[in-house]
């Protein structure tokens, strides 16, 4: 069983990404272009749902979906392809998606939970190989932060606050 | 100066301690060099040609005393006893050890200082006006802004991974000495038709291998929105700008693609929609910041004339490295980092003690480095200039030639960075030995030279009144001569006069050029402006050395 790391605590990951074996009830992650091509047969999905957004993906496609989806995962395939974190924020804030935020892809790497957590994600799933109590560490690295910045990783203090 | 208050110090020590752990988990092989880079990048830290470069972050370029001494420090313990000033207002050690780079953080941090984001793609060093604060032709210090921007950026969790490298500068003057059009976005404070101040806000300039002028975005931006409008376009950047070829990645590429009125409603509208959880700057916030930078307490003279029965050599350096001061009884007093006995830009630890020393008995304790590689006593009483003449005519550091051919700016160019293509330094060596008599150089007036080593730019030839360009020939260093160039004023790029010479052609080249130009120029005509006037042809045409047969 994979292991992520949800509200900071590691935790078993009961969802399955489409391609791993699949029961009917099952919590699924879907890849947005699958999501889109079957959009009835996932929508009428008999389990959670989530979807998997690949970097070119736009976040404002998702929007009529949004309301059916448990879940949505942002990939990062490598560590140097940023566009994920402005897709996790924008999911967030401005669709204020209440659901569980999940990075993953190869470009999840310890070094890089704070940033993730602090654009609202609350669910790491860490690239393999990756060691997840050195990442839990990582995440309370910062004791404070100049931008605003989800709760999820708590601050002492903070210099820029949004409206 | 801007001070650290517990936030700004909390974080910088737990940046020291990411880093020592990082360094330390690559040294035991747990983090290949591929999944270190972009770490230690962010850390100001590159592998170089021979050695580790560090890049030390000077904000804006301003120092106080102690943060020089600790530098010279620096290099004398962890370096071979000098550093190199950049064209982001940086300071770059050649020769640290990988492993000591944490211990020079942690020694940083003791000075309010740090490496961040100097390299990287990520928002870089915020350069501002080498003379903000006292240049009389300035509408309000840039520097509190430049402050407040390098808060924001300062591991900002959404564009620390931006497509490429992205560099700010902001200016506050009449004159732009920042070079803020060829900027990735350049704010030029302005006050509008109630006299409100705001921005000016300029965007998709840049150097490089495409090099392109900024255009507006922005005629008038309010100030409390300056961040607000900047994650803006960094969103609309990071979401639509290439990542798929490394040389069409910086944002000048996606405005050109994209025009800028189209890239001006993406990002209104990103700026609308974004309203909510943009991050907010009080009035109170700017005020705080503002408080830092007020004027020096001045003391009330007048002006003097301190020249008068003085030895030629102290007019000179009077007339070429000192410049109005908005108080009177006051001068701004260059550094020159440009001898012609040294690279330009470099400067010894003990020059640096000394210049810390200088700057505490009669500049308030603070230096500034420009972005064309000298450093700056802002705030020098006149009475006092005869006396910090000598005393930098001792350091080697009076040479007077601010704004002549020789205060010309190169990047390290072959001898130390892994992505030259030629040398710069020997050609600036060069340069330097030809161009020695300074009558001659009065007699050519104001003229900014730049040198690159590579087409990435970062001596800025394109900008230059004369660029030089090192290119690689089959394994040989040639140079590439653009005229007509410049970054302050009307900005401009420089034009290719013809095919590049060899290294030991270079200054011949320049002395026939310049040969035209006191030929062709008019009564007081700068040389820019006869470019300008009569375009390369004229340059072109002599330009190049009669083939041995047909002289």
């Amino acid at each position: 069983m994979r292991h992520i790391l949800r509200q900071r605590e590691l935790q078993a990951d009961h969802w399955r990404h489409l391609g791993e074996q699949i029961a009917p009830g099952d919590a699924v992650i879907v890849p947005f272009a699958e999501l889109r091509q079957a959009r009835e047969r996932w929508w009428a999905w008999d389990g959670r749902l989530g979807v998997r957004l690949a970097p070119i993906d736009r976040v404002e496609d998702l929007l009529d979906v949004l309301p059916r989806l448990d879940l949505v995962a942002v990939e990062f395939p490598n560590p140097g392809d940023g566009r994920g974190y402005s897709q996790g924020r924008l999911v967030r804030e401005r669709y204020e998606f209440r659901g569980e935020l999940r990075a993953l892809g190869a470009g999840v790497r310890q070094d890089l939970v704070f940033l993730l957590a602090r654009c609202g994600f609350d669910a790491i799933e860490l690239a393999p190989g990756e060691d997840p109590q050195s990442a839990q560490r990582a995440l309370a690295r910062y004791p404070v932060a100049y931008q605003p910045g989800s709760a999820a990783v708590p601050v002492q203090r903070q210099r820029f606050y949004a409206a | 100066m801007y001070r650290y208050d517990e936030l700004d110090q909390a974080f910088v020590d737990a940046r020291v301690a990411e880093f020592r752990d990082q360094t330390r988990r690559h040294l035991a092989g747990e983090l290949s060099e591929e999944q270190f880079r972009p770490l230690r990048l962010r850390n100001g830290l590159y592998i170089q040609r021979h050695a580790p470069m560090l890049r030390i972050a000077i904000p804006y370029g301003l120092l106080s005393a102690a943060q020089l001494r600790k530098l010279a420090d620096i290099t004398r313990r962890y370096d071979r006893g000098f550093g190199h000033f950049t064209t982001r207002q940086n300071l770059q050690l050649n020769w640290p050890k990988l492993e000591d780079v944490p211990e020079i953080l942690a020694e940083l941090a003791t000075v309010q200082m740090h490496a961040i984001q100097t390299s990287g793609n990520c928002v870089r060093n915020v350069t501002a006006d080498h003379l903000a604060g006292i240049a009389p032709d300035e509408v309000d210090d840039p520097r509190p802004y430049c402050e407040i921007i390098r808060q924001w950026a300062t591991l900002h969790p959404e564009f620390t991974y931006l497509p490429r490298k992205f560099k700010i500068a902001v200016t506050g003057a009449a004159t732009d000495r920042a070079a803020s059009e060829v900027h990735d976005v350049g704010l030029h404070l302005v006050r509008d038709a109630s006299g409100c101040l705001g921005f000016r806000v300029l965007v998709g300039g840049g150097l490089g291998r495409a090099p392109m002028i900024g255009q507006v975005i922005r005629e008038f931006l309010p100030r409390e929105q300056l961040l607000a409008y900047l994650e803006a376009i960094l969103r609309v950047y990071n979401r639509q700008g290439r990542r798929d070829n490394i040389h069409k990645a910086r944002i000048k590429i996606l405005v050109k693609a994209l025009g800028i009125e189209r890239f001006r409603e993406l990002v209104d509208a990103e700026w609308q929609a974004s309203r909510e959880h943009a991050p907010r700057l009080p009035l109170e916030e700017i005020e705080r910041v503002r408080s830092f930078f007020r004027p020096q307490p001045y003391e009330l003279l007048t002006d003097i004339d301190v020249t008068a029965e003085r030895e030629p050599r102290f007019q000179a350096w009077y007339r070429y490295n000192t410049r109005a001061h908005r108080v009177s009884g006051y001068r701004a007093v260059f550094v020159c980092l440009k001898s012609h006995q040294a690279v330009p830009g470099d400067m010894t630890a003990a020059q640096m003690d000394a210049v810390a020393a200088l700057a505490e008995r009669v500049s308030f304790g603070l230096i500034r480095a420009t972005h064309n590689q000298n450093l700056v006593l802002a705030d020098v009483p006149q009475r006092e200039l005869y006396g910090v003449w000598q005393a930098l005519e001792l350091l080697g550091l009076a040479m007077p030639n601010i704004g002549t051919l020789t205060d010309m700016i190169a990047c390290p160019g072959l001898d130390f960075c892994s992505l030259a293509n030629a040398g710069t330094l020997d050609v600036a060596r060069q340069i330097q030995e030809r161009f020695d008599d300074l009558d001659y150089l009065y007699d050519l007036g104001e003229i900014e030279l730049k040198i690159s080593g590579c087409m990435n730019a970062c001596g800025h030839h394109h900008v230059g009144h004369i660029g030089i360009l090192g290119v690689d020939k089959h394994g040989e260093e040639w140079y590439q001569l653009t005229l007509g160039g410049s970054a302050s004023g009307v900005t401009a790029l420089g034009e290719v006069i013809g095919p590049s010479v060899p290294k030991h052609e270079v200054a011949a080249t320049l002395e026939r050029i310049l040969e035209v130009y006191r030929g062709v120029r008019h009564e007081d005509e700068r040389f820019l402006d006869t470019v300008r006037r009569v375009g390369v042809k004229p340059f072109k045409e002599r330009a190049y050395a009669p083939h041995p047969a047909a002289a």
